[in-house]
C-alpha cells in the first residue's frame, strides 16, 4: 500500500515544513513578531499548505485514473481474439487482476521469489505446485499470466515513479514556500486564499455526487438499450429474467407493484400521520407533546431493515393467518399488504413532523378570527387551517410518496419477489428496488441485459423520485412564501 | 379530511330553515349538539391516530426483544468427555503435525462415544434413542472447539475433561420454546426421542444455557450450524465504515457548509450546490449503492465486500444530512459574535475559523452523530456493493482492514433472514437488538450533547 505511506510521509513533511517556515519568519524579525506582516502561525501554515497539498491532488488523481491506465496498458499483451466480445473482456481483466494480486501474495508470503514471479510461465510444474498448495489461485493461461506479469511490472514502476514524483512535489513545494518567507510576505493571504479554495472544491462534491449518479446510470443505462429494445422495457408487461437469454424484461409489472405498495403505504400513513399532526398542534397540552413527539420520531430512526424483518416475521404471517386466508384471497405471508402496511407505519413520523410544521406555519389570527366567529375548534381546523395548509400538505404527501417508491428493504422482506399484474392486495407482488437489489447481489456479468437492466430501472427509479421531489419542494416553497 | 363526517352548521339567514324562537344559551340545540359531538369525534379520531402509531411503536420494539432476546444465550452440554488418544493421536506419538491430520468428524465421535458412555453410567433410558440422535446432540461446532483445544493442548489426549460443548440450534430450540415434543416428531433434524435425552439431561443439570458471548464476537457460520453464527465480522465492519463516514463526511460537511453560510456570492453557482444537496438529500439510498458499484467498484477498481467502498457510499449518502444541520448550527450562532471579531480587526476566515465554528460544533456534532446513526442502519446500498457475502475471516487493522472483505451489521440481519433454518431468525432479531443499542447509545450521546452545551442567545 505505497499510496498509504506516501500520504503519512507527505504529511510529516507539511508538519515539519510548519516548524520550519514558522521560525524561520520569527527569526527573521529576530523575535519581534509585530514586524511580520501575519502572525507567525501563518508563515508555517503556508509552508505546510504548499508542501502537502501539490502531492495529495497528484495522489487523488493517479488514485481515479490509476486502474483505467494499467489496465490499458496491459490490455495491449492480450491476443486480440481473446478480448473478442466486451464479455470475455471484463472477465479476462478480472483474471488478470486477480492473478497479479495472488502473485504479488505468493511474493511477500515467501512462496516465490521476485525473480520467480516474473519469469513464472505456466510450464513450471514446480512453482505452480508451490502456489497451489499455498492457496494461490494464479491463472496458468499463457496470456493471462504474461498479462498479469505485466500488470505487475507497470504498478511497480508506477508506484516507484509516484514516489518519486510525490516526494519531489512536496520538496519543491516547501523549498518554493521557504523562499518566499521574508516579513513582508502576505501569509495570511495567502492561506486564506488556499483554505478559500479547499472550501470550495468540498461544496464541489455535492455536484460532483450527483454528475457521478447521472453518469453511471445513464451510461450503463444506455448499454443496456443497445441489447435490449427500449419499447420492450418500458411496455412489456412481463418480467422473466434468465440469465441463459430470451429474458423478457418488462417495466409494466414492477411498476405496479412499486406503485401499489406506495398506495397503501399512504393509505395508512397520511391519516394517521395527519391527525397526529392536528392533534398535536392543535389539541395537544405542552407535555403530551413533549412526550409524543420524540416518540413518533423514534419510528423515524428505526432502520428500514428492523421494519423489513417485522414485515417477515411478525405482520406478514398474522395477515396470512388472519385475513387473506379466511377470506380466501391468497395463502402467502408476503404480500402488497404486508409491504403497504408496514412501509405506511415507517412513513407516519414524516407525514407527521413535515405537516406539523406546516400546520404551525399557519398564521395564528385566520385561527382566531375563524374561532371568534363562533366555530369550533374542529370546525376551524378543517375550515381554515387545513385549507390553508393544503398545498404544503400536498407537497408533504409528494415526498412521502417518493419515500415509498425508492424504499428497499421492506419490499424485499416483506413484498416478495413474484413480478405480477394483479388487483389482490394479499399476493406477492414485486418492485423496481426489489429487482435492482436481486439483479445486482452477487456475481454480476456487466455484458448481459440481465445485469444491466438494473441500471434503467436505476434510472427510472431516480427519474420518478426526483421529479416528484422538485415538484413537492416547489409546492412546499411557494406555499411558504404566502404568509412570509 | 374526507373521512370526517361533514355536518357543517349551514349559514342562517333567511333561506335558512327558521330555528326555534324560544333559544337559551344554556340549553343546547339540537344543532349544538351535533357541532359538538362533531367536535368530540374529531378530537377523538386525532387520539386515535396518536395511539395507532404509539401501539405499532411498541409492538414493532415488543416483537424484536421477544424474538431476539434468546439469541444472547445459548444450551451447552457439560458432561465429562474422554478423548480416546485412539481416535485423536493414532500414531500415539502426540506429534501435533501428526494430530493435525485428524479431521474434525473424528472428534464427533469423541462426543458421541462420550455422550452415550455418560447415559450408560448414570442410567439414563430414554425410549427410541438411536445412534443418530446422540450424533446429532452436539453442533458441528462443538466438535471443532474439541478439536482445537486438543490440538492447542496435546495434554489433553488420554485425559477426561468436562467441557461445556455446544448442543445443535434444535436442542437449544427445546429450551427457548422454539421446539417442541410435537414439533420435534415432525422435524427431519431431530425426533422425539432427542427431546426426551435433553429433558432428560436437563433434569440433571448437565445442560445450561449461559450468556453467549460468541454471539456477540464470533464469525458468521455455515447454513447448518446456526448455534454458532456470531456478528463480530458485521460489527468490525461496520465500525470501520462509521470510522471512514466519520473522518470523510464531517471535514467536508463542515467545509460546505462555512462556504455557503459564510462566503458562497449568491450566483448560479451556489444555487446549483443547493439544489444539488436538497436533492441527494431525498434520493433513494439504493441509488447510492448503485452509484458505489458502478464508480468505485467497476471504474477506480476497488474490491468488493470492502468497508472502503461501504464508508465512500454512504459518506456521500450522510453528506447532505451533516451539511443541513452544520448550516442550522452556524446559522444559530448570532450575527453579533461576527460583527464584533470583525469590529476588533479580525478577517473573515478568522472569524470563522476562531469564534462562529467552536460556537457551532456541538450542534455541528450532534447533526454528524445522528448522521452516523442513520448511516449504520443502512443496508441496501451495501447489499449492491457486495457486503452480503459469507464472510468467516475477520478483516485484519487498518489501513489494510479497510480493503479485506467484511459485512455490515444491517447486512447481517438480512443475510439471516434469507436463510432457511428458524434458528437464524432468532439471530436475526438479535443482531437487531445489537444494531439498536448501537443507535441508541449514539442517540443518547447527541442529546446529552445538545442538553450540555446547548446555548440559546
Amino acid at each position: 500500500m505505497p499510496t498509504f505511506w506516501i500520504m503519512i510521509t507527505v504529511l510529516a513533511l507539511a508538519a515539519a515544513g510548519f516548524v520550519v517556515g514558522r521560525s524561520q519568519a520569527v527569526r527573521a524579525v529576530s523575535g519581534n513578531t509585530r514586524l511580520l506582516h501575519s502572525r507567525p502561525n501563518y508563515y508555517g501554515w503556508n509552508v505546510a499548505l504548499f508542501t502537502a497539498l501539490p502531492p495529495l491532488l497528484l495522489l487523488l488523481i493517479w488514485v481515479l485514473a490509476q486502474p483505467a491506465i494499467v489496465a490499458r496498458a496491459v490490455e495491449d499483451h492480450i491476443p486480440a481474439e481473446a478480448i473478442a466480445d466486451n464479455e470475455s473482456r471484463s472477465l479476462l481483466m478480472a483474471d488478470v487482476q486477480r492473478s497479479a494480486t495472488e502473485l504479488g501474495r505468493a511474493v511477500s508470503a515467501g512462496t516465490l521469489t521476485e525473480a520467480e514471479a516474473a519469469a513464472l510461465t505456466p510450464l513450471d510444474k514446480a512453482a505452480f505446485d508451490r502456489l497451489a498448495k499455498a492457496g494461490a489461485k494464479v491463472s496458468d493461461t499463457p496470456h493471462v499470466l504474461a498479462a498479469a506479469q505485466d500488470y505487475r511490472s507497470i504498478n511497480k514502476t508506477a508506484a516507484r515513479l509516484l514516489t518519486g514524483l510525490a516526494l519531489a512535489l512536496a520538496l519543491g513545494g516547501m523549498a518554493l514556500a521557504l523562499s518566499r518567507t521574508v516579513p513582508e510576505f502576505r501569509a495570511r493571504n495567502v492561506v486564506e486564499q488556499v483554505v478559500r479554495g479547499v472550501l470550495i472544491l468540498c461544496s464541489l462534491i455535492a455536484i460532483a455526487t450527483t454528475v457521478g449518479i447521472v453518469l453511471s446510470l445513464v451510461f450503463e443505462s444506455y448499454n443496456f438499450f443497445r441489447l435490449y429494445p427500449w419499447q420492450d422495457f418500458f411496455f412489456g408487461t412481463e418480467w422473466t429474467p434468465s440469465f441463459g437469454g430470451g429474458s423478457k424484461l418488462g417495466i409494466l409489472p414492477l411498476l405496479w407493484g412499486t406503485l401499489y405498495i406506495s398506495v397503501i403505504a399512504l393509505l395508512v400513513a397520511v391519516p394517521i400521520g395527519l391527525f397526529a399532526a392536528v392533534y398535536m398542534s392543535e389539541y395537544a397540552s405542552q407535555r403530551v407533546r413533549s412526550i409524543v413527539k420524540p416518540a413518533i420520531e423514534v419510528l423515524a430512526g428505526i432502520p428500514t431493515i428492523v421494519y423489513g424483518l417485522f414485515a417477515l416475521v411478525t405482520v406478514g404471517p398474522l395477515i396470512r393467518d388472519w385475513l387473506a386466508m379466511p377470506l380466501g384471497l391468497g395463502n402467502s405471508a408476503s404480500s402488497v399488504m404486508t409491504a403497504g402496511l408496514v412501509m405506511g407505519m415507517m412513513l407516519i413520523p414524516f407525514v407527521s413532523s413535515l405537516s406539523d410544521d406546516i400546520i404551525n406555519a399557519v398564521p395564528q389570527s385566520l385561527r382566531d378570527g375563524s374561532l371568534a366567529l363562533g366555530s369550533t375548534p374542529s370546525e376551524t381546523i378543517r375550515q381554515v387551517v387545513l385549507p390553508a395548509a393544503l398545498p404544503g400538505i400536498v407537497g408533504a404527501v409528494l415526498l412521502a410518496a417518493s419515500r415509498a417508491i425508492g424504499e428497499t428493504m421492506i419490499v424485499v422482506l416483506g413484498a416478495g419477489a413474484m413480478a405480477r399484474i394483479s388487483p389482490n392486495p394479499f399476493e406477492a407482488m414485486t418492485t423496481i428496488t426489489v429487482k435492482i437489489v436481486g439483479q445486482l447481489t452477487g456475481d454480476n456479468d456487466f455484458a448481459s441485459p440481465e445485469t444491466l437492466v438494473a441500471f434503467a430501472l436505476g434510472l427510472t427509479l431516480f427519474v420518478i423520485t426526483l421529479g416528484l421531489n422538485v415538484f413537492a419542494l416547489y409546492i412546499v416553497r411557494k406555499y411558504r412564501e404566502q404568509y412570509e | 379530511m374526507t373521512d370526517v363526517p361533514s355536518n357543517l352548521p349551514r349559514p342562517v339567514g333567511p333561506g335558512a330553515p327558521s330555528a326555534p324562537q324560544a333559544r337559551s344559551l344554556l340549553i343546547a340545540d339540537a344543532r349544538t349538539r351535533r357541532r359538538n359531538a362533531a367536535e368530540k369525534r374529531f378530537r377523538l379520531y386525532g387520539i386515535l391516530a396518536i395511539a395507532v402509531a404509539m401501539l405499532a411503536l411498541v409492538f414493532l420494539l415488543f416483537t424484536i426483544l421477544r424474538d431476539g432476546s434468546s439469541a444472547f444465550v445459548q444450551t451447552y452440554a457439560k458432561i465429562p468427555m474422554t478423548i480416546e488418544a485412539s481416535i485423536v493421536d493414532p500414531q500415539g506419538n502426540r506429534d501435533p503435525a501428526q494430530m493435525a491430520k485428524v479431521l474434525t468428524t473424528s472428534y464427533g465421535k469423541i462426543l458421541q462415544d462420550s455422550l452415550a458412555r455418560y447415559l450408560d453410567d448414570n442410567d439414563i433410558v430414554v425410549e427410541g434413542l438411536g445412534d443418530k440422535d446422540i450424533q446429532g446432540f452436539f453442533s458441528a461446532q462443538g466438535r471443532a472447539d474439541m478439536r482445537q483445544a486438543v490440538l492447542a493442548d496435546p495434554s489433553l489426549v488420554g485425559q477426561v475433561v468436562e467441557v461445556p460443548v455446544l448442543t445443535t440450534s434444535r436442542v437449544d430450540g427445546m429450551f427457548k420454546g422454539r421446539v417442541s415434543r410435537e414439533s420435534a416428531a415432525v422435524d427431519a433434524r431431530t425426533s422425539v426421542a432427542q427431546y426426551d435425552l435433553a429433558m432428560a439431561l436437563a433434569e440433571r443439570g448437565d445442560l445450561q444455557t449461559r450468556f453467549n458471548w460468541d454471539f456477540v464476537t464470533g464469525t458468521d457460520s455455515s447454513d447448518t450450524r446456526p448455534e454458532s453464527a456470531g456478528l463480530g465480522v458485521a460489527i468490525i465492519g461496520s465500525f470501520y465504515m462509521m470510522l471512514i463516514v466519520l473522518v470523510l463526511a464531517l471535514p467536508i460537511g463542515v467545509a460546505t457548509s462555512i462556504y455557503l453560510e459564510e462566503f458562497a456570492p449568491r450566483n448560479r453557482l451556489t444555487d446549483l450546490i443547493e439544489v444539488n444537496i436538497s436533492n441527494l438529500a431525498a434520493v433513494p439510498s439504493i441509488v447510492f449503492g448503485i452509484l458505489g458499484l458502478a464508480a468505485f467498484i467497476n471504474v477506480m477498481g476497488l474490491p468488493r465486500s470492502a468497508p472502503i467502498v461501504g464508508g465512500l457510499v454512504l459518506t456521500l449518502m450522510t453528506l447532505p444530512t451533516i451539511i443541513i444541520s452544520t448550516r442550522a448550527a452556524l446559522r444559530a450562532v448570532p450575527p453579533s459574535i461576527r460583527d464584533a471579531a470583525l469590529g476588533v480587526g479580525a478577517s473573515r476566515m478568522q472569524t470563522v475559523f476562531h469564534h462562529v465554528l467552536p460556537l457551532a460544533m456541538p450542534g455541528i456534532l450532534t447533526g454528524t452523530i445522528i448522521g452516523l446513526a442513520q448511516a449504520l442502519g443502512e443496508t441496501a446500498p451495501l447489499m449492491l456493493i457486495g457486503m452480503v457475502a459469507f464472510v468467516t475471516t475477520y478483516p485484519s487493522a487498518p489501513p489494510q482492514g479497510f480493503f479485506d472483505p467484511a459485512s455490515a451489521l444491517p447486512v447481517q440481519v438480512f443475510n439471516w433472514t434469507q436463510r432457511a433454518d428458524p434458528a437464524f431468525f432468532e439471530r436475526a432479531s438479535g443482531a437487531i437488538i445489537v444494531l439498536l443499542a448501537f443507535m441508541l447509545a449514539m442517540n443518547l450521546l447527541a442529546i446529552y450533547l445538545r442538553r450540555r452545551f446547548e446555548r440559546r442567545w
